[in-house]
């Protein structure tokens, strides 16, 4: 199963409930998606694409919205990696793990940007500047070691060209 | 005269400057006040030259690659517009080795041209296949694809027509076609490439698909870590639409088909198809029991036609050629032709469409040109993460589904991961494990709970805590997983595992 962190471990008693910028941005991926066959993943997208992430204080507007359990929303945005319910820094790092990467070089990337953000996978660094995540694959595996900044892809990557990306997000607010 | 050049605007190019280098391309013909036409194409697929600019001279189009943004004036000043020497040149495009000894079907389009550009998909023989389904009847053309022997591209090679038949012979008044482009394998780019390069290929085979078994509604599941892809396949469904290739007259059948593009969301399992399925309703993607089969009661519970994106792009060659022109390349029960996909540490890394039958050696050797470090090489994982390591000794087999597996290994999806002699095997296959148990869907109790113990026995063999004890419990951990999951994933994980511990002993500081 995915990963443990960024995802809602608890459910607040008291729930404050998603703030007005929360609600608004999900309340317009409901009005979007909410008729599509199958809409719960639009849905969940739609939210983060607006927000950077699904707040769990929003799943129950979405749950009632699409008739779902909440508990059933909820699984749904724990099970996929792709989805986080905390905000990412102000950059989102997602370096490859998988095996073609990993043949040229990629383990000595993550060893670097583990040390250079002090930060391990699923973390965001000191600062807020950089999220780091864990990819497995994003097939561009003819130009290995790659990576994913900000939706952006790069391939060929080296320890120096790593370093000079992290110095521009660092310095870079 | 305007001289036209093209660019690839495909995520690989992109990856490593395409837009840089078109930018610098235009910026320095407009310097020189010379007239360019850039054309933002897809790759050819010959990665490890991308950037690759080519020129279309008066004999045809010329290569330029790997370009730099900082070395285009210096291609200016070899005349490059005239496809002029250069020490990146590589002549005509069509006459580089590695693209002039494949048999390009499939991927016949790629490359050649905006891949947006309707027009242009028309010139390059676009909709023939799908303009000879619609002259034959729908179980003619079911009877094509069973007769041209194609099987499923995205890995279990399970054969596309039997799935057809049975979909089109069950009743029902809702029936789909839906795509698999969840191409989570490492190693694999043929989906991506098709989707950015040829896209209104994969709309005409679901056209052809949706004809001959009955449906009206196709759906393309992409995967999220392919962002590109996903926004220029859902630009392709916009202008086929507007065209009127998709909608309620779809390709002036009298038919209604539409097509949604949707995005995954990071999962590995929603490859697996029934996952798949339930990822789209909306749901976890966990594993259903089969049967039943989709083609009886898939989608939302209506008959649908599951097939990769490969399967489905190579459709309308099918139709357009006749099933035996596909038939005839190829051996034994593997027909027609392949693209592989060279990966890792390889010289020359990029898509390889051939006819089945090739060794492992003339596809690493004659097309990859060794590894990219100029080291030994050591292993080779064929098919992804599922896939078996392959020692050297076994690169002498041929590329054929049945050939591969009696070896031990799969040809899955058709990527092809080359590792040098620096690779310590003990922890890939901790790798291999590790994937599993971050990937499993959770469902079935082998691959949820053993995919986490084989790490932790691997860890201890590597610590070199009774080593012969710890190897046979992880044989017997392996042979628990392949009889015990309930799909693929904690099935075949087991085989790079396995392979590594019979292949690379040392490594686990185990006597040979």
């Amino acid at each position: 199963m995915s990963s443990a962190s960024l995802k809602p471990a608890t459910m607040p008693l008291q729930d404050p409930g998603p703030t007005p910028a929360e609600r608004a941005a999900v309340q317009a991926a409901i009005d979007a998606c909410r008729a599509l066959p199958g809409a719960l993943l639009p849905l969940l997208h739609a939210v983060q694409d607006a927000l950077g992430y699904v707040p769990a204080s929003a799943l129950p507007l979405i749950a009632q919205a699409l008739n779902l359990s909440r508990a059933e929303v909820h699984g749904v945005v724990s099970f996929y990696p792709h989805f986080r319910s905390a905000p990412p820094g102000r950059h989102v790092l997602q370096l490859c793990r998988a095996e073609s990467c990993q043949a040229m070089g990629g383990g000595a990337l993550e060893a670097l940007a583990r040390q250079r953000l002090g930060i391990d996978y699923h973390a965001t660094s000191a600062g807020g500047a950089v999220t780091l995540e864990p990819v497995y694959c994003l097939g561009n595996c003819a130009l290995s070691p790659a990576l994913l900044l900000d939706g952006e892809l790069v391939g060929r990557v080296t320890p120096q060209r790593l370093s000079e990306l992290l110095d521009t997000l660092e310095t870079a607010s | 005269m305007s001289t036209t050049i093209y660019v690839p605007a495909d995520a690989a190019a992109l990856s490593v400057g395409a837009d840089a280098v078109a930018a610098a391309i235009a910026s320095e013909a407009a310097r020189r006040g010379q007239d360019v036409r850039i054309v933002r194409n897809g790759s050819r697929g010959l990665f490890w030259l991308e950037p690759l600019v080519e020129v279309a001279t008066a004999t045809g189009r010329v290569a330029y690659g790997p370009v730099a943004a900082a070395g285009v004036p210096e291609l200016f000043d070899a005349d490059f517009l005239s496809g002029g020497a250069h020490a990146l040149g590589h002549g005509p495009t069509e006459e580089i080795p590695f693209l002039k000894n494949q048999e390009r079907l499939t991927y016949r389009r790629i490359g050649l041209a905006d891949p947006l550009d309707l027009d242009a998909y028309e010139q390059l023989a676009g909709w023939q296949g799908l303009r000879r389904a619609l002259s034959l009847s729908p179980a003619a053309v079911v009877q094509e694809v069973l007769d041209s022997g194609l099987r499923g591209r995205g890995g279990a090679a399970f054969p596309a027509g039997i799935k057809w038949k049975t979909c089109a012979d069950t009743a029902a008044t809702q029936k789909y076609i839906v795509c698999n482009a969840d191409e989570g394998d490492s190693g694999t780019y043929a989906d991506r490439l098709t989707l950015e390069g040829d896209p209104y290929s994969l709309i005409e085979g679901m056209l052809i698909a949706a004809f001959a078994v009955g449906a009206s509604e196709g759906y393309v599941y992409i995967r999220s870590e392919y962002p590109r892809a996903f926004r220029v396949f859902s630009r392709a469904i916009e202008l086929a639409e507007a065209a009127g290739f998709l909608g309620a007259d779809a390709a002036g059948s009298g038919r209604p088909f539409r097509l949604h593009a949707r995005l995954g969301a990071g999962a590995y399992i929603c490859g697996e198809e029934t996952s798949l399925l339930e990822s789209l309703e909306g749901r976890r993607g966990q594993v259903r029991v089969k049967p039943p089969l989709p083609a009886v009661s898939g989608l939302f519970g209506r008959p649908t036609v599951v097939n990769n994106v490969v399967t489905l792009a190579t459709v309308p060659v099918i139709l357009a050629h006749g099933a035996t022109g596909y038939r005839d390349f190829g051996l034994g029960r593997s027909r027609g032709t392949i693209p592989l996909q060279l990966a890792g540490n390889v010289r020359r890394a990029g898509l390889v469409e051939k006819a089945f039958g090739l060794s492992l050696r003339e596809l690493l050797q004659d097309f990859g040109g060794g590894t990219a470090s100029g080291r030994p090489l050591r292993a080779v994982q064929v098919g992804g993460p599922l896939g078996a390591y392959l020692p050297d000794a076994a690169l002498d087999t041929p590329v054929d589904y049945e050939a591969i597996a009696a070896i031990g290994g799969m040809l899955g999806h058709g990527g092809v991961v080359v590792f040098d002699d620096t690779v310590d095997m003990a922890a890939q296959a901790r790798f291999a494990l590790e994937f599993c148990a971050v990937e499993s869907c959770g469902k079935c109790t082998p691959c949820r709970i053993g995919s986490t113990r084989g790490v932790e026995v691997v860890d201890r063999l590597r610590r070199g805590e009774d080593a012969p004890g710890q190897a046979a419990l992880l044989r017997e951990l392996c042979t628990t997983l392949i009889d015990g999951s309930l799909c693929a994933l904690g099935g075949m994980a087991p085989f790079p595992v396995l392979s590594a511990l019979d292949h690379y002993p040392e490594d686990f500081g185990l006597a040979r």
